[in-house]
């Protein structure tokens, strides 16, 4: 539960700085949920992925992929909102699919693959989105039901807020609940292993590329339906932002150990060093130094858990 | 031939990968209730033999036999299902899963209905520390404990006990003392031992004699690719089997080559 100390670690000293300019009130807590929403709906199955042993960095390009793609059809062609939706989502599964299938049918690293991917969607969302609309950025007006559904505001939070909580509901119980969780654990400790165990390896990646990437569009779509436009520039940032979720949230980046609820604090301890110092004293331009200084002692801390762990019985060998 | 049945048999088995003969003419066999010890050094073709068993490699001539009927495995699964288990040195449990959670990777017990169905945690800790515990560790009573925080010899005992519990009927044993220390390895020794008195068909891969003696009822001796000895406990001394293992050398001759 290191994560979630360190997430009041950082809620209070950011309290006390902020005190005088309102980061206790609803407003300053809704601004940094607001922008941990949409992290967070894709660092759980990052986080997953990386458990399994894989890691997705095609994230960043398939959230304005999937933005501009609902932009164009509802707004250019003019096509249903539902319709559109559903072609996003496919769109995304497809390039979760080829992820999966690359990284489990060839023995390059899923970091390349996904390094692949995402200079390919994000080059062909560009280049697309030129040549469909002749410009890279999209507006759009969606229905009341898609608005109320995807872009609007509860009390201050936005619609991905309340995303958010309902697939940390649902992540939480695949992971630690159901027996798939298990398989994703087993996977990333010891993929022969759990291969000998009867675990289907390769299917459970190629699914967890998939979900990563279907939760990427759905991120995205809650950005295009909020703001009413999308751009079609490669958003790398969001890679950085989801693995610094999953390593400050426990998440071993050689796959084995993790977990949803230390996920979600790794996301809520980004939101507030990146969103929430907007409304504290503290410089803006430290948010950087302090994400880099917390990720370094989150690995440590992951780096020695794994230690105790692990070096015990080797040290028994010994005797 | 005898009164009980062999569990698993090779006849006349070659192995060779394009033009290069790893095994040839292999026979072995193995009962129920008996621990057949498999010696040889490096290179012998010991890995090649364990994986043809364990159903990885198809024979390229020659026979298996499980309880006297010809079977051809086409994969490491086919042979698990058919009573093959296979424990490499820290093989089949993940350090950084519980011991329950470990025991049962793959097949999980759950509870509820439908989606909803939980992994059942207390059953699966509970079975899990139950039959490691049936097999002599005494030291393992919390099941949420994570792997990576026992010793080798007590992996190698979870990952044996596994294997029993969900229906092995021939235990291959790759090399599971070579890197443990005496204690330890006493442990796992204690273990075959176990396993042998209910009733499995133990196939113990070796290269320290000493452990091949205190547990094996049978031993052969694999020298590049073929059986160079087949004796039964009690035939020969150790000193006989450490230099049939050196390839027919005697340690005296060994030891005058070292000197030069």
């Amino acid at each position: 539960m290191g994560a979630f100390v360190g997430m009041v670690i950082v809620f209070v000293i950011f309290a006390m700085f902020g005190f005088s300019r309102n980061f206790l009130s609803i407003a300053g807590f809704a601004n940094w949920m607001n922008f941990a929403s949409t992290v967070g709906i894709i660092a759980i199955p990052v986080a997953f992925l990386m458990i399994a042993g894989e890691l997705d960095i095609s994230t960043g390009a398939v959230l304005p992929a999937s933005a501009m793609m609902l932009g164009i059809s509802v707004n250019h062609y003019e096509l249903p909102m539902w319709l559109g939706i559903m072609m996003t989502l496919a769109m995304a599964a497809s390039v979760g699919l080829v992820n999966g299938l690359l990284v489990t049918r060839t023995q390059v690293p899923s970091f390349i693959v996904t390094l692949a991917t995402l200079f390919a969607v994000g080059g062909l969302t560009l280049a697309l989105s030129d040549f469909l609309i002749n410009n890279t950025n999209v507006s759009m007006q969606s229905p009341d039901w898609a608005k109320a559904l995807f872009g609007t505001r509860y009390f201050g939070f936005r619609s991905a807020v309340y995303w958010w909580i309902g697939l940390i509901v649902v992540f939480w119980f695949f992971l630690h609940k159901s027996p798939w969780g298990n398989w994703v654990f087993a996977v990333g400790g010891d993929p022969e292993s759990a291969r000998n165990a009867g675990i289907p390896v390769n299917k459970l990646k190629i699914w967890l590329f998939i979900l990563c990437s279907v939760c990427t569009a759905l991120a995205g779509m809650c950005q295009v339906i909020q703001f009413n436009s999308a751009q079609s520039a490669t958003f790398f940032n969001m890679i950085f932002f989801t693995i610094i979720a999953s390593v400050v949230g426990g998440v071993l980046l050689n796959g084995g150990f993790g977990s949803v609820a230390g996920v979600v604090f790794g996301t809520m301890t980004l939101g507030i060093v990146q969103q929430g110092i907007n409304y504290t004293d503290i410089d803006r331009n430290l948010s950087l130094l302090i994400i880099g200084v917390m990720l370094l002692i989150a690995v440590l801390m992951n780096g020695t858990f794994q230690k105790l762990a692990t070096s015990w019985s080797s040290s028994k060998k010994e005797d | 031939m005898s009164d009980t049945q062999n569990v698993l048999e090779l006849r006349n088995v070659d192995k060779s990968f394009g033009p290069i003969d790893v095994l040839h003419k292999i026979s072995l066999s193995v009962k129920a209730g008996e621990v057949l010890c498999l010696l040889g050094d490096n290179g012998a073709g010991k890995s090649t033999l364990i994986k043809t068993m364990a159903g990885v490699h198809a024979p390229t001539r020659g026979e298996i036999l499980m309880d006297g009927k010809p079977v051809s495995f086409s994969g490491p699964k086919v042979a698990q299902e058919a009573g093959i288990a296979c424990v490499h040195q820290f093989g089949g449990t993940f350090p950084l899963m519980s011991i329950g959670r470990s025991f049962f990777a793959g097949v999980e017990p759950t509870k509820g209905w439908g989606p909803f169905k939980v992994f059942d945690r207390e059953k699966a800790n509970e079975i899990a520390v139950r039959e490691v515990r049936n097999f002599g560790i005494t030291r393992i009573e919390d099941g949420d404990r994570l792997v990576g925080g026992l010793s080798g010899g007590e992996r190698q005992s979870l990952a044996i006990a596994r294997a029993v519990y969900f229906g092995a009927r021939v235990l291959i044993l790759d090399e599971p003392t070579a890197a443990l220390g005496v204690k330890q390895s006493a442990h796992v020794l204690r273990i075959v031992n176990e396993a042998k008195r209910r009733g499995l068909a133990v196939i113990f891969i070796t290269h320290q004699v000493m452990h091949a003696m205190a547990v094996g009822d049978h031993f052969a001796v694999l020298i590049r690719g073929s059986i160079a000895a087949d004796f039964r406990k009690g035939d020969r001394t150790r000193e006989e089997i450490a230099d049939l293992m050196a390839g027919g050398e005697s340690m005296i001759d060994l030891e005058a080559s070292i000197e030069g």
